[in-house]
């Protein structure tokens, strides 16, 4: 994905844009509202990762600014200051979300995904692997015998592997993708998961494959 | 010796005490009763037995001793010997007075006396039970074409007119001998002066003197007077030949004598005293009353003009022996002319 | 609240001490008007006595050198003439007893001429004896003669009964005067004191504003020490909120740069124990974020909480939008958020501060309910309330924390190992209760937790 970070803090922007790479997301990075009115006009981003307080202005003006403008790029606020406070008038200016520093990158990317989903639509959330049909916004897999309603971390795992049908993911990928900090887990836990998703899968055409000491892959049949 | 001469002097005491006259002495109910109420009065037995019956009649079981005495003995039995009556009745206003006065008497109250018009009422202690008016008795036949004198202004005119016709023949009361003419007397003079000049006329036309008024009414009877003046009417309309003499109630006043009873302060049985004089009460005041005087003898037709005499203590003046003496002299050098 | 300790109450003393006076002065009152009258009554039938005995003295004529008296009448008719008396009288000539009752006690001047009285008992009742007397020349030369005129009291008893009466009603009309009086004026000079008071209590628990109404110069100390102790408190209040925000957010901005930080070198590393120790460090720096975040969410919702604003709230809107902005991290737990119940509802109040409490109770349940847990929000509206339930499948709440739960900086005993400062439920109980309303919590029939939030429909 492509994001626009907005932050005046060069030491959190550097941070932020390591972290995001880390999951192979592309990363620019305007520390005041000029720069970034320059990026949008040129740039087509998957999402906007606004700050409030930046030394031109309130993130609140650009917020206005860029909806006024008819743009449709998702926006996440980023606030230092409190939730009540803040809070006032930022859904309604037009942000899609918006979380409190510091970051947990899970919960970002959860949050992504749910701005995602929101804005996608029935088609775009609709995806066809073989003879199965995944609604990612419901969370639903239309099997040819039923349909199955995923948990939400079966429904995780297995957005990660339809995404990118073939990829190996090392077990220790899916944990930090499927688990956040607050949770004590093994890479064994991941292996529950794929059991679980491998039952539902039983009367497709797609399998979840175990490369040994490598990972697991999806495969269509 | 001491013990001796204590017991003479009781001795004397009790001889003394049973000094006083009485004229006549009667006995009502039943002989052996245990309750019995002593009443001394002044009034004849037969004026008063109507009385004492309806009382017997509304409380059995009660008798009365019924004592009739002049009104001096009757003073010298309550005060002089302390004889044990319950109920002094008595017409001799001004004494009656100055026995309640002198404490002789116990207050007494109850729903008939509080229903008492003022003048019946002295001080809860005297309680007047008929209205008695001096009248004019007058000789029907023996006055002839002359008029019946209505007022005393007319008894002046008719006497100094017909000086022969009257000369010994008017009579009135003895007031050095009667109480009663005495009350009469006084209260003539509080009312007005036109009493003097009248007893001056009759002394000029040598009046005679009676002690009572059935004797003077005897004497118009008789036709030894013509004219007889300040006479106890009640006592004139309550005999059975009244009808030989004129009763005339003078209408520029006419001086009403209440015949009054009053509970002794030594009185045994004071509660039956009560209740007779309840009773006495009842039959002669109000709408229901039946009174002993007749009530032929109309007092409201001369209601305007009545006089009646006001128990209390201004009675007591004409009793006090100053005044007496300078009144009874007054009246002598009127009526002795000669 | 711990309430004032009452030391006697003011309008009582005020009250007691008029009422106290009123009865003295109204008994005060009744003994001097029964005196006056009293004095009154004696001197009138003096007077009168003293009349009756002249008139008598003044009949006194000498003739031949005899003395006569011509009594008039109305001497003793006149002590009669009012209520019934026993009347006695006596005329002496200097010792020589002349006429009368020569038992009458005669009544003697100290000193001078003119009438003398006495009060006395003569045949067995109270009498007011009055002697007058005047020199008068006899055949012996001056004598002095002495007339004495007695009385029975009865019409002076009644009179005195009546002043009685009187004076004990002008007393007593007195006395309820005064009460009510008392009670006017003890109520109009409290009024003040009462109107400071109910203008202090209908005030919000933070409306520090300096009393303006004007006041009785005696109450001027006491409200202006108020009004500055308010101030002082409105800037300690005031400091203290500044600070704690301005605190978490210069705390919260270094702390993002070393969460971010951590987390890419945690990522990076292959060493376990480096991963371990980076992981622990992610977890204190997220602990005290959230501590922060509470403390200045506390702060704010106090704030707001005093100026309470007053919109309609679309209950079931902000049930939908707080359940769709917390399910990402209950996703995250692998956490099912459904509403399970959604009625139409509508309350009056401040949206931000309802919303706030709500996340707060959903936070709640996603922190302390354990992955793969259910949690269904239900939204019902009846003809009295509407109710917000948040019920969850987790362990619950142990009993003894029912009670102490929501107060603040309380942490159910197990949850120990899970980040939170115990704030939320205490947020959410004030939020919900500045509206009228009650927050209840208690455990499902299944063991889970729930808490509700009741809002009275009016």
């Amino acid at each position: 994905m492509r994001f626009l970070l907005i932050e005046d803090n060069a030491q959190l922007a550097e941070a932020v844009i390591d972290r995001l790479m880390l999951d192979g997301h592309v990363v620019d990075h305007a520390p005041d509202i000029q720069t970034a009115k320059d990026f949008t006009a040129t740039t087509s981003y998957d999402l906007i990762l606004l700050d409030i307080m930046l030394p031109d202005g309130d993130g609140r003006t650009f917020l206005a600014q860029h909806r006024q403008q008819q743009e449709s790029t998702p926006v996440i606020v980023l606030t230092a200051r409190s939730e009540v406070a803040d809070r006032v008038g930022l859904l309604d200016l037009g942000a899609d979300d918006y979380m409190v520093k510091p970051i947990d990158f899970s919960e970002l990317e959860a949050r992504c995904r749910a701005v995602m989903r929101r804005r996608g639509g029935a088609a775009q959330n609709l995806l066809s692997l073989g003879n199965l049909h995944f609604d990612s916004h419901s969370g639903t897999l239309k099997l040819p015998d039923q349909d199955v309603q995923l948990r939400p971390r079966e429904l995780r795992l297995f957005e990660v592997f339809a995404n990118a049908p073939g990829q190996v993911f090392s077990k220790s990928m899916l944990v930090d993708r499927l688990f956040s900090y607050d949770e004590d887990v093994t890479e064994n836990a991941i292996e529950v998961y794929i059991g679980r998703l491998r039952r539902h899968l039983e009367s497709s055409s797609v399998k979840i494959t175990t490369i040994r000491g490598l990972g697991y892959k999806l495969d269509i049949t | 010796m001491r013990q001796f001469a204590l017991s003479i002097v009781l001795m004397l005491s009790a001889s003394w005490a049973s000094a006083f006259e009485a004229e006549n002495v009667a006995w009502f109910g039943p002989k052996d009763s245990e309750r019995v109420l002593r009443i001394i009065s002044t009034a004849d037995i037969a004026f008063f037995e109507p009385m004492i019956a309806s009382f017997l009649n509304a409380t059995p079981g009660v008798a009365i001793d019924y004592t009739v005495a002049s009104s001096t003995e009757l003073q010298k039995a309550i005060i002089e010997e302390r004889q044990s009556f319950d109920l002094v009745v008595s017409s001799a206003m001004d004494l009656q007075t100055k026995l309640a006065n002198d404490g002789w008497a116990r207050r007494y109250t109850s729903d008939a006396t509080s229903a008492l018009p003022s003048w019946a009422v002295w001080n809860d202690m005297l309680f007047a039970f008929t209205q008695e008016p001096a009248a004019i008795v007058v000789s029907k036949t023996g006055l002839g074409d002359l008029p019946i004198p209505q007022t005393r202004n007319d008894l002046i005119n008719l006497l100094r007119q017909h000086p022969d016709v009257f000369r010994g023949r008017t009579g009135t009361y003895d007031v050095r001998q009667s109480g009663l003419g005495y009350l009469f007397a006084t209260q003539d003079t509080r009312a007005s002066e036109i009493y003097w000049r009248l007893t001056e006329v009759m002394g000029g036309l040598d009046v005679q003197l009676f002690c009572c008024s059935s004797d003077m009414i005897d004497a118009v009877k008789s036709g030894e007077l013509l004219i007889a003046y300040n006479v106890l009417g009640s006592y004139a309309i309550n005999r059975p030949d009244h009808q030989d003499y004129a009763i005339i109630l003078p209408s520029d006043f006419t001086t009403v004598m209440l015949r009054t009873a009053l509970i002794t302060s030594t009185a045994q049985s004071p509660e039956l005293s009560g209740r007779f004089i309840d009773h006495l009460l009842a039959k002669s005041h109000g709408p229901n009353a039946a009174p002993l005087t007749s009530s032929e003898l109309d007092l409201g037709r001369v209601e305007p003009s009545l006089n009646r005499i006001k128990i209390g203590p201004g009675l007591l003046v004409f009793l006090d022996q100053l005044k007496k003496t300078t009144f009874l002299s007054e009246w002598e050098s009127a009526i002795f002319q000669n | 609240m711990r309430r004032a300790t009452a030391n006697g109450s003011l309008r009582r003393r005020l009250l007691l001490s008029l009422l106290a006076s009123s009865a003295v002065l109204a008994i005060v009152v009744y003994f001097v008007v029964q005196s006056v009258a009293r004095q009154v009554a004696q001197d009138s039938q003096d007077n009168v006595l003293t009349a009756s005995a002249l008139s008598i003295l003044d009949s006194a004529r000498l003739s031949s050198g005899e003395i006569t008296i011509d009594l008039p009448y109305s001497a003793l008719s006149m002590l009669d003439s009012i209520s019934d008396e026993r009347v006695f009288y006596a005329i002496r000539l200097e010792d020589t007893f002349l006429s009368g009752y020569a038992d009458l006690p005669q009544a003697v001047r100290s000193g001078g001429a003119g009438p003398a009285y006495v009060s006395t008992v003569f045949l067995g009742e109270e009498v007011r004896v009055a002697t007058v007397g005047r020199r008068v020349s006899t055949d012996t030369g001056q004598r002095y003669l002495h007339v004495s005129v007695a009385q029975t009291l009865s019409g002076q008893k009644q009179a005195l009964a009546r002043i009685s009466r009187t004076s004990m009603g002008i007393g007593a009309g007195f006395f309820l005067v005064s009460v009510l009086l008392a009670g006017i004026i003890s109520r109009s000079t409290i009024r003040p004191l009462d109107r400071l008071t109910a203008s202090m209590s209908r005030r919000g628990p933070r409306d520090l504003r300096p009393v303006a109404a004007p006041v009785p110069s005696e109450m001027v100390p006491l409200v202006t020490s108020l009004n500055s102790f308010m101030r002082r408190l409105h800037q300690s209040l005031r400091r203290s909120e500044d600070f704690i925000a301005e605190a978490a957010h210069r705390v919260r901005t270094p702390l993002a740069v070393v969460r971010t930080k951590a987390e890419v070198a945690e990522r990076k590393s292959t060493d376990p124990e480096t991963r371990k120790a980076l992981t622990e460090m992610i977890r204190a720096i997220d602990d005290s974020s959230r501590t922060a975040g509470q403390l200045l969410d506390h702060a704010m919702v106090t704030f707001r909480l005093d100026h309470l604003t007053r919109e309609e709230i679309a209950l079931h809107r902000l049930v939908e939008e707080s359940v769709e902005r917390t399910r990402p991290t209950s996703e995250l737990k692998d956490i099912t958020l459904d509403i399970a119940d959604l009625d139409t509802a509508t309350v009056k109040g401040d949206p931000i501060l309802v919303q706030n409490a709500l996340l707060n109770l959903l936070d709640n349940a996603v922190k302390y309910a354990p992955a793969g847990a259910d949690i269904k929000v239900a939204l019902n509206a009846g003809p009295q309330d509407a109710v917000i339930r948040v019920t969850d499948t987790g362990p619950g709440f142990l009993p003894s924390e029912l009670s102490a739960l929501p107060k603040r900086f309380t942490r159910g005993a197990n949850t120990q190992s899970i980040v939170g400062s115990g704030l939320g439920l205490t947020i959410a109980k004030e939020v919900i209760e500045a509206h009228g309303g009650t927050l209840k919590i208690a455990n499902t029939t299944g063991g889970g937790a729930c808490v509700s939030l009741l809002f009275p429909l009016s």
